[in-house]
């Protein structure tokens, strides 16, 4: 009994011993949090070497507010308490002055509004749910949000490839894909095409064939589908056997090699919207690109992009306040014109970025830049 | 002597929530323990909760959450939709304690109904329809659009502060440790030990298998509904069978049937994590030794093999904190 005990509280002193901080008032402390655990471990892996390869180039220029920059990362398993937890460690614990972060609009939910009531400034990385930056005027993101990317897709769908009927498929467990569609959606009625059939899957599914059925009967000349790129790989064959031949469009979801290696021919001449490409021929682009290759040994995604850009929008947003006030900083933030990867950036009321995005399409195999479309 | 007991175990409470209070006063707890100390005590009524259904009546569920999920997003949906109507005003708190104990009720219904099933499967089977039991609130959650389906429901009001989740959570011990040690109690445990013995001298073991459930979930419930309101965000993914693991994790590290060892594993295993991670941030920022922050899990798992390797009964076994037990032991 008594040596129950003992271990117990051993556990928990052990625990609460390493709480000890360290002096970090010689650094400018950012925090970091992105998910390096769970079910978006390998969006959380490209954010964090996007904060550090952004950090490590400051440092290596001197820093901001002529100290180094220190980033304090925490790993928020994609879980909202962790979210809660690892944002209140951060400012609390870290006494970061500003957060990067994070990755899934369910953490980021969770830990806005932590932010706002410290008034610590955070940007999160690829949040695209509306709502994140609703919190408060401490809420910035650094991607675009659904709306944007569905009508974006709408425009082009009409526009570029002339499509007079389309249709939708998306995962009906997602937020992401079903928020992407419903713009989608609006946006291609309100240009004057028409929606032909709108289905919904289940998660986890890997046939298809019922929905695209009943989608194909009425012969849309595009198919929108806002999934993953594991899905989408999928669909696009299902869609040839069914004898689809028109183009499929989608989101920032299909943005893998993976996707190709699937879905091999069957995706060709298919069209996404992303946040960049790696193809896109400005300097600041190809600079990103080559730094992150020889760092990492791997081509940047576009979660790396965001990662790196909310980053740089930040320490620009402290070296232009002058100091590592909060409220000094959120007044920098919202007054921010800065040339970053994913384009030009300012923020708009709501604090979402106001940026284009560009068309990629997919050709041999390969994701080729295709066009820039502003909203 | 029973009054004397209870009272010890309330001036226990007093003095952890007095010095909880005093050193966060004076700056020693900042806010991050305070949120960890929070989750520590919302990990308490889930795994005393879940403990009474697994530990004190024997079945096996695997969907604990599950319940969770119904608290919070009942009593989430309540106080959003109230204050969505009117702004605040001082009566929230009443209507912030209603909506959980409705939470509450709401998971019991729920547990009323998933504690039929165990009438008629034991073990492994019952684990398989507990798990499905939590799998389907999650699709059901997802599914349904005014609760925000796969986005989550967002803009819940932050209520929950340290003394509201400390309060349910000793009422919580307290009314689960008389449960256990009443005649109710008894016969839960009886069917724990022999379901058919307890029967055949006349313990009703339909009626106190669904109780188990019922008041588990009732319990369960209400920390979700706690959780949602601490966190401003109820979402379908927090519930899933890697939540309901988690608590079972507890409840079998503290040593099943152990109310005691219930509350110090939520408490350890909580710390430990965030130990953990503060822990290897210093050995690698510090230290200089290189190691990543996914090692985290990594070595809370090791820990957990560690422990379960030691103290296969979990660190309490069945014992239970002489504050917890109301009439001394016989002979």
């Amino acid at each position: 009994m008594k040596k129950s005990y003992l271990v117990a509280l051993g556990l928990v002193a052990g625990a609460a011993l390493s709480f000890v901080g360290c002096d970090k008032n010689k650094n400018v402390v950012v925090g970091g949090v992105a998910p390096l655990t769970g079910e978006a471990a390998t969006f959380g892996a490209s954010t964090k070497n996007g904060y550090d390869l952004a950090v490590s180039e400051w440092n290596a220029k001197g820093g901001v507010l002529g100290k180094q920059v220190q980033l304090v990362f925490a790993d928020d398993k994609g879980d909202p308490a962790e979210g809660a937890t690892v944002f209140t460690k951060l400012i609390e614990q870290d006494k970061a002055c500003a957060i990067l972060g994070t990755v899934m609009s369910k953490v980021s939910l969770a830990g806005a509004p932590i932010c706002q009531s410290a008034k610590i400034p955070m940007i999160a990385t690829a949040s695209t749910n509306p709502k994140v930056t609703g919190v408060g005027n401490f809420v910035f993101r650094a991607c675009f949000i659904d709306p944007f990317q569905g009508t974006v897709g709408a425009k082009f769908a009409f526009d570029d490839l002339k499509a007079k009927k389309a249709a939708c498929l998306f995962d009906v467990g997602n937020d992401y894909t079903k928020g992407l569609s419903e713009f989608f959606k609006a946006k291609f009625t309100a240009l004057g095409g028409e929606v032909v059939g709108f289905e919904g899957h289940a998660t986890g599914t890997s046939d298809f064939k019922a929905q695209l059925t009943k989608v194909l009967a009425a012969k849309p000349d595009v198919l929108y589908v806002s999934d993953y790129y594991s899905d989408v790989a999928i669909i696009a064959k299902q869609a040839r056997e069914l004898g689809f031949k028109g183009p499929l469009v989608g989101g920032d979801g299909w943005d893998s090699p993976k996707l190709t290696e699937i879905a091999g021919p069957a995706i060709e001449g298919c069209f996404f919207t992303n946040h960049y490409a790696k193809e896109d021929k400005s300097p600041i682009v190809q600079e990103f690109v080559g730094k992150y290759t020889a760092k990492y040994k791997a081509a940047p995604d576009a979660l790396a992009a965001l990662a790196y850009d909310a980053t740089n929008i930040m320490l620009d947003a402290i070296s232009r306040a002058g100091s590592t006030d909060g409220a000094a900083i959120q007044g920098a933030l919202v007054k921010t014109d800065l040339k970053v990867v994913t384009g030009q950036v300012k923020f708009d009321g709501e604090r979402n970025p106001v940026k284009s995005a560009v068309i990629i399409e997919l050709k041999g195999g390969q994701q080729v830049y295709k066009t820039t479309v502003a909203p | 002597m029973d009054k004397l007991k209870s009272m010890k175990l309330l001036m226990a409470g007093l003095i952890f929530y007095v010095v909880v209070q005093v050193l966060s006063a004076v700056g020693v707890l900042n806010g991050y323990f305070m949120v960890i100390i929070n989750r520590s005590l919302i990990g308490v009524m889930f795994a005393v909760s879940l403990n009474l259904i697994n530990g004190i009546t024997g079945q096996f569920s695997l969907g604990h959450m599950g319940f969770a999920a119904v608290g919070a997003y009942t009593s989430g949906s309540i106080t959003t939709l109230i204050f969505k109507l009117s702004p605040r005003h001082p009566e929230d708190a009443v209507v912030f304690v209603v909506a959980i104990i409705a939470g509450g009720i709401a998971a019991a219904v729920a547990g009323f109904l998933i504690g039929f099933p165990s009438l008629r499967l034991k073990g492994d089977y019952l684990a398989i329809v507990t798990l499905g039991f939590g799998e389907i609130i999650r699709t059901i959650l997802n599914n349904i659009a005014w609760v925000g389906g796969p986005r989550g429901l967002l803009g819940i009001p932050k209520f929950s502060t340290f003394t509201v989740i400390f309060v349910f959570t000793m009422a919580t011990i307290i009314l689960i440790r008389n449960l256990v040690q009443s005649s109710i109690g008894r016969s839960m445990l009886s069917i724990r030990e022999n379901e058919l013995a307890s029967e055949l001298v006349g313990v009703d073991t339909t009626k106190y298998k669904v109780l188990g459930f019922v008041v588990g979930a009732f319990f369960a419930g209400m920390g979700g509904g706690l959780l949602a309101h601490l966190l401003q965000i109820a979402h379908p993914t927090q519930y899933g069978f890697y939540a309901s693991a988690l608590i079972l994790i507890m409840v079998y590290v503290g040593g099943i049937g152990s109310l005691t060892g219930s509350i110090i594993a939520a408490f350890s295993l909580t710390f430990l994590t965030e130990g953990l991670r503060v822990g290897i941030d210093w050995l690698r920022d510090t230290a200089g030794v290189p190691i990543g922050t996914e090692w985290t899990m990594v070595i809370y798992a090791l820990l957990l093999i560690l422990i379960m390797l030691f103290k296969t009964e979990g660190l309490l076994g069945m014992r239970e904190a002489s504050i917890l037990i109301i009439k001394e032991k016989q002979g």
